[in-house]
Order: C-alpha cells, then sequence, then structure tokens
C-alpha cells in the first residue's frame, strides 16, 4: 500500500500545509510518495524529499503546471493513481478544486475535509458547518481524500532524503487558461499557518477601523480574520474569511473582536485552543465557547489592548 | 445560450441541527428545509445572464425525495423557466449526483451548468467539480465573477490567496461562491407564475445511473462540546492571563 501526497507548494518550496496532508498520510499508514506538480518547482521537490518518512519524490515539471489548473492536473494524478491506494491532498482552494476531479476520472468518492483516520479506509469528517462529526467508511480501490489541515499536526520538515523522480508532463488541456490573479499582500503569517489569529467581525464597523487590529496583530506576530458579516459588509476580502465557508483555523489563540458567533463562524475557529472574546453584548453567543470574555466597547478596548501587550512586553 | 443550475433542498441555515440519539445520522423531520444558500445564489445568477439578454432558456434541476420539488417551485418563482426532479429516496452522494446530473446534461446539452460550490449539509463541495470531470468540460469553482462572451466564459475565483482568474472554453461549469450575487427574494406574483412553469419528473433509472452510495456512514455524532470560560474585568486582567495563565503570549 502506497500513498500519494499531491503537495501545495509556490514552485520555490513547500507550503505548511503538505506537512499537515503528510502527517493524515502517516496516521493512514503506508509508503509515502509526494507530488510536486509545478514550473521550475525544484525547489519545492527539494524541501519535500527533506520530510521525515517520505519515501519518493514525484516531480512534474512544465510551464502548464504553474497554476495548478484542474483540467491539466486531474489528468496527470489520474494517470499516477493505479499506483497508489490513497491519494491525498490539503483541503484547500487547489485541493478541493481538483481532487473531485480526479475522483469521478477514476469513478471513486472523495472523502472530503478528514480530521481523523481510524482504519486506513474509515475516516472522521465533520458535516453541518462542524456541529456534527460522520465516521464513513470506503468501499472504493483508491481512496481519493482532502485533508482539514487543522486535523492533524505538522510532519516533521526536516530528517529526510527521498529521491527525487522526474514524471514526464501531460500535455496542457486546451479548455482552460490563467488569465491572472490579484492575491492580497500582507507580510503578516497566512491565516491557516498562523500560531495567533486576530478577527474582527460586524462590530468594526468599517474596513479602515480593522488597522485596530492589524496593530494588535502586528504586536502579537498575528495573522488578521474576519467573520463572513464583515466580509459580506466589504470591509475586507474574502480571503479574511474564517468559518464554515471561509478558511478553517486552529491557532494556539484566536482573539474575536466584534464578532456575534453564528455557527457559520465558530464551525471555522472552534478548535482553537484559547478562544479570547471581545464583545460589547454581554449574551453574544460568542462567550459561550471563548476561554476569556471581555465585555465591552471595542473602540476602547482594542486600543487598550496595544497599549497592555506593549507594556507587557517592555 | 441554455444554462442549467443545479437546486438542493436542506435543512434551513439557521436551524440547530440535532443528531439522532441512534447516531445514524442528523434529525431531519419536523426541520425548515429551504433552498441551499450557494444554490440560490446560482439561480440569481442565472436569471441576471438571462435579464442581460445572454441566457435564454434557464433550466432548473433537483435531486431526491418528493418534496425536492418544493425547491425547484423556489427555483421557478426566483426566474428559471422550467424545472427537472430526478425523484429518489436513495442518499445521494456527490458521485451519484454528478452522474444524474451529467445525464440530464446529456439530454439537455446546456452551454452552462452553474451549482453552489458546497451544500451545508454535507459540506463536501464535490459536484460541480465531479461533473465537470464526467463531462470532460473545464470547470470554474468558487467563483465571484462570471463572464460569459463568445464561446468562453471568463470566471473569477475565491482562492486561498485572494482572487484568480480563468478563461474556460464553453459548455463549461460554474460553482457559486458568497460574492458571487446576492440573491432576490421572489415576488408573490412570481411566486404564482411559477406554480404553472412545467416540472419533468425523471428516475435514476430512466437515466441508466446506479446511484448507489460508496462511502457508508457508521455514524454520526456530536462533536465535542467547548465549555464556556470566564468574563474577565480589563483589558490588563486579559493580557495578563493570557500571558501567565494560558501562556499563549
Amino acid at each position: 500500500m502506497a500513498i500519494l501526497v499531491l503537495a501545495e507548494h509556490d514552485n520555490a518550496g513547500l507550503k505548511p500545509a503538505t506537512l499537515n496532508t503528510i502527517a493524515a498520510a502517516k496516521a493512514i499508514g503506508g509508503e509515502i510518495h509526494v507530488l510536486v506538480a509545478g514550473d521550475h518547482a525544484e525547489g519545492a521537490a527539494k524541501a519535500a524529499s527533506a520530510i521525515a518518512g517520505v519515501s519518493k519524490i514525484l516531480l512534474a515539471d512544465a510551464p502548464h503546471y504553474a497554476h495548478a489548473l484542474p483540467e491539466t492536473l486531474a489528468p496527470l494524478l489520474v494517470k499516477l493513481a493505479p499506483g497508489y491506494s490513497h491519494l491525498l491532498a490539503p483541503a484547500t482552494s487547489i485541493g478541493k478544486n481538483v481532487m473531485p476531479r480526479v475522483a469521478a476520472l477514476l469513478d471513486v468518492a472523495q472523502i472530503s475535509d478528514i480530521v481523523a483516520v481510524v482504519e486506513p479506509d474509515v475516516f472522521v469528517r465533520p458535516i453541518y458547518a462542524g456541529n456534527a462529526l460522520a465516521t464513513v467508511k470506503s468501499t472504493d480501490a483508491i481512496k481519493v481524500i482532502t485533508v482539514r489541515i487543522t486535523g492533524f499536526s505538522a510532519a516533521e520538515a526536516t530528517g529526510g532524503s527521498a529521491p527525487i523522480e522526474t514524471t514526464a508532463p501531460d500535455e496542457a488541456a486546451a479548455s482552460s487558461e490563467f488569465l491572472g490573479q490579484a492575491l492580497s499582500k500582507s507580510e503578516r503569517p497566512e491565516l491557516t499557518a498562523a500560531k495567533i489569529v486576530v478577527s474582527g467581525g460586524r462590530g468594526m464597523q468599517s474596513g479602515d477601523n480593522f488597522h485596530l487590529l492589524e496593530k494588535v496583530a502586528d504586536q502579537l506576530g498575528a495573522a488578521v480574520g474576519a467573520s463572513r458579516a464583515a466580509v459580506d459588509a466589504g470591509f475586507v476580502p474574502n480571503d479574511y474569511q474564517v468559518g464554515q465557508t471561509g478558511k478553517i483555523v486552529a491557532p494556539e489563540l484566536y482573539i474575536a473582536v466584534g464578532i456575534s458567533g453564528a455557527i457559520q463562524h465558530l464551525a471555522g475557529m472552534k478548535d482553537s485552543k484559547v478562544i479570547v472574546a471581545i464583545n460589547k453584548d454581554e449574551e453574544a453567543p460568542i462567550f459561550q465557547i471563548a476561554d476569556y470574555g471581555v465585555v465591552g466597547d471595542l473602540f476602547k478596548l482594542i486600543p487598550e489592548l496595544s497599549e497592555e501587550l506593549q507594556k507587557a512586553k517592555a | 445560450m441554455k444554462i442549467l443550475v443545479g437546486v438542493k433542498r436542506v435543512i434551513d441555515y439557521n436551524v440547530k441541527i440535532r443528531v439522532k440519539a441512534d447516531k445514524s445520522g442528523v434529525e431531519t423531520s419536523n426541520v425548515k428545509m429551504s433552498m441551499n444558500p450557494f444554490d440560490e445564489i446560482a439561480v440569481e445568477e442565472a436569471v441576471r445572464l438571462k435579464e442581460k439578454g445572454i441566457a435564454t432558456e434557464i433550466v432548473a434541476v433537483s435531486l431526491g425525495p418528493v418534496a425536492s420539488q418544493e425547491t425547484i417551485r423556489t427555483a421557478l418563482a426566483i426566474g428559471a423557466d422550467r424545472g427537472i426532479h430526478v425523484v429518489t429516496d436513495i442518499d445521494l452522494q456527490p458521485l451519484a449526483v454528478a452522474k444524474l446530473l451529467k445525464a440530464v446534461v446529456d439530454r439537455e446539452k446546456p452551454d452552462l451548468v452553474i451549482l453552489g460550490k458546497q451544500a451545508i449539509d454535507d459540506d463536501s463541495n464535490q459536484t460541480g467539480q465531479m461533473l465537470a470531470a464526467l463531462a470532460g468540460w473545464p470547470q470554474g469553482t468558487f467563483a465571484s465573477k462570471v463572464t460569459p462572451a463568445d464561446g468562453h466564459v471568463e470566471v473569477v475565483r475565491e482562492v486561498d490567496g485572494g482572487l484568480e482568474t480563468v478563461k474556460l472554453t464553453l459548455p463549461a461549469v460554474i460553482t457559486t461562491d458568497l460574492r458571487l450575487n446576492e440573491p432576490r427574494y421572489a415576488s408573490l406574483p412570481n411566486i404564482m407564475k411559477a406554480k404553472k412553469k412545467p416540472i419533468e419528473q425523471l428516475t435514476p433509472e430512466a437515466l441508466g445511473v446506479d446511484p448507489a452510495p460508496r462511502l457508508t456512514v457508521l455514524k454520526v455524532e456530536e462533536p465535542p462540546k467547548r465549555s464556556a470560560g470566564k468574563k474577565v474585568g480589563s483589558i490588563a486582567e486579559l493580557v495578563d492571563k493570557l500571558k501567565n495563565e494560558a501562556r499563549v503570549i
């Protein structure tokens, strides 16, 4: 039994989500191979070969793998699939885009967002925005899986020296073309990989007010997130969104500011280790899951938090 | 251009779900049901394309028990022209849904299929991608802007780091993200008109599809509960607790 993990990377190196996915592969058990499909992706392949417990890297290097277009990437995975019992990818926007396409081409089910491995063919996955956990058994010969990265602690990034094998790249699909991207530029850590996340909700009242949170985030080395309400109101871009339909995070510390705590938001952050809620409404549902709550006006409390953090540092 | 939209009947997003005592699933009897919110966005997008003169006909498809017809009626009230209901009581998983939709697509030959990116009950986020694979079509998932023109469609997609734009050859599958549009409320006259619009009934057998589930659900449980902590009186106290009690800063 061998497992193929689709690496998430930026060609030069691996994205942290790859390490969590490899941890899930280890929980399943068996030989682990990593597929790096990219454009000039030797750096990412080398990083993958250094991961402890990985036995082979497959490098598919071609310009048409630059943007992980599913029409081009899925056939590559399908071609490699016969040698494997499991195909894994992180449940990121790339993994969610390509893996169901791979599964359908193989005529197998896809198992989305697993958070635990019970047996090599039995997995736990959240449903209904995480308000229920389903344990499912796959009857397919090849299990195609996306991994919720908060469900598995990252595998060790070093200690291995797996050989890198190049695999002949297929042709680009003619039906889709990448035109461009507009990525949010930020010096802060990635939302899904940050140890601390500071999120704002509708209570922030405007996008401009988010600079209050950004200041606190920078003091803590934290990422900035938002509730769907704040995104819907146009305060911040959608890639800030934490929740059922946004990103799932589980940092050491999650600070929810002006967020009431709709179930759709809780679905994205309730596995955080420590949760702090700052809200003027003491009845807000967020307080029912927060370890520490402060009731009051955030426009007074957040600058105060900033000052106290400054003092605590000094 | 002919557009096919998929609509799923799910537990209303405002309902706090209950896990059945025997762990066989989630209680769905005597619970308010609605159209999956992402599918409402799909219907709205199709109707807007029709209002712009780009789409000529909108077919709303739902798969499931008899009651799914209500969901099709909702789509017709928003502005779809006719409905197709694939009637079955089997628990449909995404691969089966994709195969059934593929069979409907083969009959209807739409230029564009618009589906919700995920259903808020099983949260799978698979069906659109699977349908695109089975049809051999390109896919524009998690769409926040859809611009069809001249045998192509440009799709702005919500991705982890921001936005991405792809150009797809038609026919294609689009799945909707939240910011694509804000669905309208159906007006009373349109609700009345929708009652007269036709809904064709089909079965998986008639479409030649085996809808048997591939995943066996062994059990469904409630997640571990998080208990409420304490309220602290001041920010100074909060910072002290985070530093010395929780040790996270």
